[in-house]
């Protein structure tokens, strides 16, 4: 007993000549059908490198088109020449010109021949097929199709959708179970004999002659009908990239493909020379008992996949530029953005790098310079704390920052003094943290000596961009996590709102805070402000700050560092 | 289908605009040729289906022997070259290589929009129908796996998925220390001392009009173009083409014409592979061609604007930077995002 190889070839018809020549001196006969739309003289110069080989013929040639019954028309045509013509064949192996064996003939033919009623074909119910792609598996059997999908497909697309709502149907003949798999089998004789002469074949052939993509659910489902024994899966190792088109293997796979163990691996690219040297020189048989093990090969493969598929959030590049909005992700990951807190607290930079683990930089948007953590002039990436270099694109600046630091936390502080441009960016990103405390930039200039007409314009100024800002971050489209208060109610119970939001930052980390950051003065603050008002300015976001010197002393209160026990 | 009547029509004319625009280009470029004189052509053994390279250089006798191992290597089966008035022996050399072919002129770098009229001219004549992969003496081309799989495999995988360019994102290449420290000598990799780069501080914009972005930053932004972000070079580019006669290079390799080549990327966030351009610029020999340069003044846009960066490079700096990377081959620049992994099918 042997095995015998029906190859389906169209292209590379070198390297499909060089497969058959190594089955054939193996001792497996072998039958090739060449697509018809190969022209004679290619066709000729093909038969003709393999006229010395007895055991080597042709079959009757069809014009083969992808996800049509002439696939399925073109192996019915080459198995049969197969069973007539060598008797010695115990099972059929459907390969293509683009496959590759990986092990001698002589492995193979000893492990079939130690299954003789096996039946080598992946055959699974169309319920739990989960690698179709483009959505149609069961309506393959249910459904007409005299559109070509490569040639039509807008006239495809159409009619699949006038068959749904019109509910148009077709039925399945009785007895058969659609099932589906890869479209590269072995069978046995038996198996394959019976399909091919069972009086129903006309019936069958007529049916599946209109399902879509029939290679892949013809053979599949029939076997099911004759097989005693079916293993559902294929001798032939193909992968798959995420559009389903087949993979390809290149001369790096020489030592992954080796160790698989896999009798046939497809697809070879045509000019994978070492590959081909390799696996067609003379080997010793690893020997029938070695299974077939491509592990290895999937992971690798599934790896490449899943990358491509979700891609990298948060990185911006040539060749990956979403559109706005589409971003699958604006930034690599969270960070957190204090406005205010700096104003309002001493330093308030060194209290949160202690307790949040965080890396924590000092106004990234300053008019003079971006302020890295400890005042450095420059980051990871060869970010520079050029003002120049960060505004041409604040929004680039931000992402590369949050991408170049990937695995630890950013927190920067923000202002109105700052660059306004991420305003929206920083809003809508999922991955910000936005804690505001309104009004606090009227502080520095309470403490500042400047004459009162210039703190009056400055404070309307900022006033002015800070109400433009909380607009944006209390409009419906904020995805970042916000939380706004005034200054007078921040300062109310500062260390609950900070302990809450260190918490959201380091939510495993059980440590409660022990130390707020020192408050700095601001008695007379409220003075100050009613002084703005005197002016005919109206502050309106800091909160209520009595005239008086009543709460300034709770305030003062507050200022020193208290310990929780 | 359901665009008011007004905007079909400004779209109608934006299409004509650019159809013009390309129609000047490709005219330019076929006028082009008689500045051209063959030096050696070896034209006639170029095969029907080999890939192809072109460049315009101009005293680069230095560069051009590792240049050519490197691109010949992955798979580069025939080089065309236009040499523009070196006098350093670049012809010569350039003519002993078997599988050069090379044009001379001493017309005007400028007048030629940097060379790339000379070189559409080749690629409309040469190219049409070939891989093609344009580049300046001082760029390497690399893409994913390039050191096992050639470029060859490259080029059938982007015929399979219907794609008939290739971008590349380019990284200027710096040494540590002043730029003059290590001489390089001919041969060598360029990149043993050229082992630095900036990992991300790139910015990227999009132009709508041409519907291609354009990426700025690297180590050139950050030292010479700090003041004046905009002015910093453009770094993406489009090197590997299957060309048409009918297609044109619009700002050196940077945009191509019809602008429906310079989809490279997705719109949906998926990455689209591509390759990179490893920089050898900033070699030793920088310091005098830049003087040269300087006075040549034959640079892109206002020459005077480049004067400082020009005296940058005249001062020998040290362009090292306590961020930089040091290269390690491609799957570095795959995990640092600056190139996205080939999903080879």
């Amino acid at each position: 007993m042997t095995v015998g190889f029906v190859m389906m070839c169209h292209t590379a018809l070198d390297r499909a000549a060089q497969v058959a020549r190594f089955w054939a001196v193996g001792g497996a006969p072998v039958v090739i059908h060449v697509d018809w739309r190969v022209d004679a003289l290619a066709y000729t110069k093909f038969e003709r490198s393999l006229g010395d080989l007895a055991n080597v013929s042709f079959s009757r040639r069809f014009k083969c088109e992808w996800g049509t019954w002439s696939l399925v028309a073109a192996a019915q045509a080459g198995a049969e020449q197969m069973l007539a013509r060598h008797p010695e064949v115990g099972h059929v192996f459907l390969a293509s010109g683009s496959c590759l064996p990986l092990r001698p003939v002589q492995d193979l033919a000893a492990y079939l021949a130690a299954r003789p009623n096996t039946d080598f074909i992946e055959s699974v119910t169309t319920a739990d097929v989960g690698w179709t792609v483009g959505g149609l598996d069961e309506e393959r059997f249910t459904l007409h199709f005299p559109f070509s999908w490569k040639r039509r497909r807008r006239l495809f697309d159409r009619y699949v959708e006038f068959q749904r709502r019109f509910k148009i149907r077709r039925k399945i003949p009785a007895g058969l179970v659609p099932h589906m798999g890869s479209q590269w089998w072995c069978l046995s004789r038996r198996t394959l004999a019976s399909i091919l002469q069972d009086p129903e074949r006309k019936t069958h052939d007529d049916y599946f002659a209109k399902v879509w993509i029939p290679d892949e659910s013809y053979f599949q489902t029939l076997t099911r009908l004759y097989s005693t024994n079916v293993e559902s899966r294929s001798l032939t190792l193909s992968k798959f990239d995420y559009q389903g088109k087949p993979h390809l293997f290149y001369d790096d796979h020489l030592q992954l493909l080796r160790r698989s163990n896999c009798f046939v691996a497809r697809k070879i690219w045509p000019r994978a020379d070492r590959l081909y040297a390799n696996f067609l020189a003379q080997r010793t048989p690893v020997g029938a008992t070695a299974e077939p093990d491509p592990v290895k090969i999937d992971r690798l493969f599934s790896k490449a996949v899943e990358r491509r598929t979700t891609g990298r959030p948060g990185l911006y590049m040539q060749s990956r530029f979403p559109h706005r909005d589409r971003e699958n992700g604006k930034t690599s990951a969270p960070y957190s953005v204090f406005q205010g807190f700096t104003d309002l607290f001493e330093n308030f930079d060194g209290w949160l790098a202690k307790y949040a683990g965080a890396r924590v930089h000092g106004h990234l948007f300053a008019p003079e310079r971006a302020e890295f953590a400890g005042n450095e002039t420059h980051f990871a990436g060869c970010l520079t704390d050029s003002a120049h270099l960060r505004d041409y694109n604040p929004q680039a600046f931000l992402t590369s920052l949050i991408w170049n630091s990937r695995g630890e936390r950013q927190c920067f502080q923000f202002s109105p003094r700052d660059n306004q441009a991420c305003n929206w960016f920083l809003a809508t990103d999922p991955n910000a943290q936005i804690s505001v405390i309104s009004g606090a930039w009227a502080v520095p200039l309470f403490h500042a000596s400047d004459s009162f007409a210039v703190t009056r314009r400055e404070a309307a100024r900022l006033q002015k961009i800070e109400l433009d800002q909380i607009d944006i971050l209390r409009s419906m489209y904020v995805k970042a996590r916000v939380r706004i208060w005034t200054m007078a109610d921040f300062i109310e119970n500062p260390m609950e709102l900070l302990q809450t939001i260190i918490d959201e930052i380091s939510p495993r980390s059980t440590r409660r805070l022990t130390e707020v950051p020192r408050l700095v003065d601001l008695t007379g603050f409220g003075q100050f402000l009613q002084n703005l008002k005197n002016q005919g300015m109206q502050p309106r976001l800091m909160g209520d700050f009595p005239v008086d010197d009543g709460p300034q002393s709770a305030i003062a209160r507050h200022s020193r560092p208290y310990i929780v026990r | 289908m359901g665009m008011p009547l007004q905007q079909k029509v400004g779209a109608l004319r934006v299409r004509l605009r650019l159809r013009l625009k390309r129609q000047r280009l490709l005219w330019r470029s076929f006028r082009s040729r008689h500045r051209l004189c063959v030096a050696t052509d070896r034209t006639a053994q170029i095969g029907r289906d080999d890939i192809l390279a072109f460049a315009c250089v101009r005293n680069e006798v230095v560069r051009l022997p590792w240049f050519l191992a490197h691109h010949r290597a992955l798979g580069v089966q025939h080089f065309l070259i236009v040499d523009n008035d070196s006098d350093d022996g670049t012809r010569d050399y350039l003519a002993a290589q078997p599988d050069c072919s090379v044009w001379r002129t001493e017309a005007s770098y400028k007048a030629s929009r940097f060379g790339i009229d000379w070189v559409t001219w080749l690629l409309m004549h040469y190219g049409h129908g070939h891989w093609c992969l344009t580049l300046d003496a001082d760029e390497a081309f690399i893409y994913p796996e390039h050191d096992t799989r050639p470029l060859r495999a490259l080029t059938d995988w982007l015929e399979a998925q219907n794609r008939p360019a290739f971008g590349a994102l380019m990284l200027d290449m710096y040494p540590r220390g002043p730029l003059d420290a290590q001489t390089y000598a001919p041969g060598d990799d360029p990149f043993a001392i050229l082992r630095w780069f900036d990992a991300d501080n790139y910015t990227v914009l999009m132009k709508p009009l041409l519907r291609c972005l354009w990426v700025q930053g690297g180590a050139r932004a950050r030292v010479f173009f700090a003041d004046e972000p905009r002015r910093a070079p453009t770094l993406n580019k489009i090197p590997l083409v299957r060309w048409n006669r009918r297609y044109a290079y619009v700002n050196s390799t940077h945009s191509l014409m019809p602008r429906e080549l310079n989809q490279m990327h997705d719109a949906n966030g998926q990455p689209l592979a591509a390759g990179a351009l490893l920089h050898s610029k900033f070699l030793h020999t920088i310091i005098d061609k830049s003087r040269e340069e300087k006075a040549r003044r034959e640079h892109f846009g206002e020459p005077a604007a480049f004067d400082a960066y020009y005296d940058g490079l005249i001062s020998n700096p040290d362009l090292w930077h306590e961020g930089a990377r040091e290269y390690a081959g491609w799957r570095q620049l795959v995990a640092l995002g600056l190139m996205p992994a080939i999903d080879w099918g």
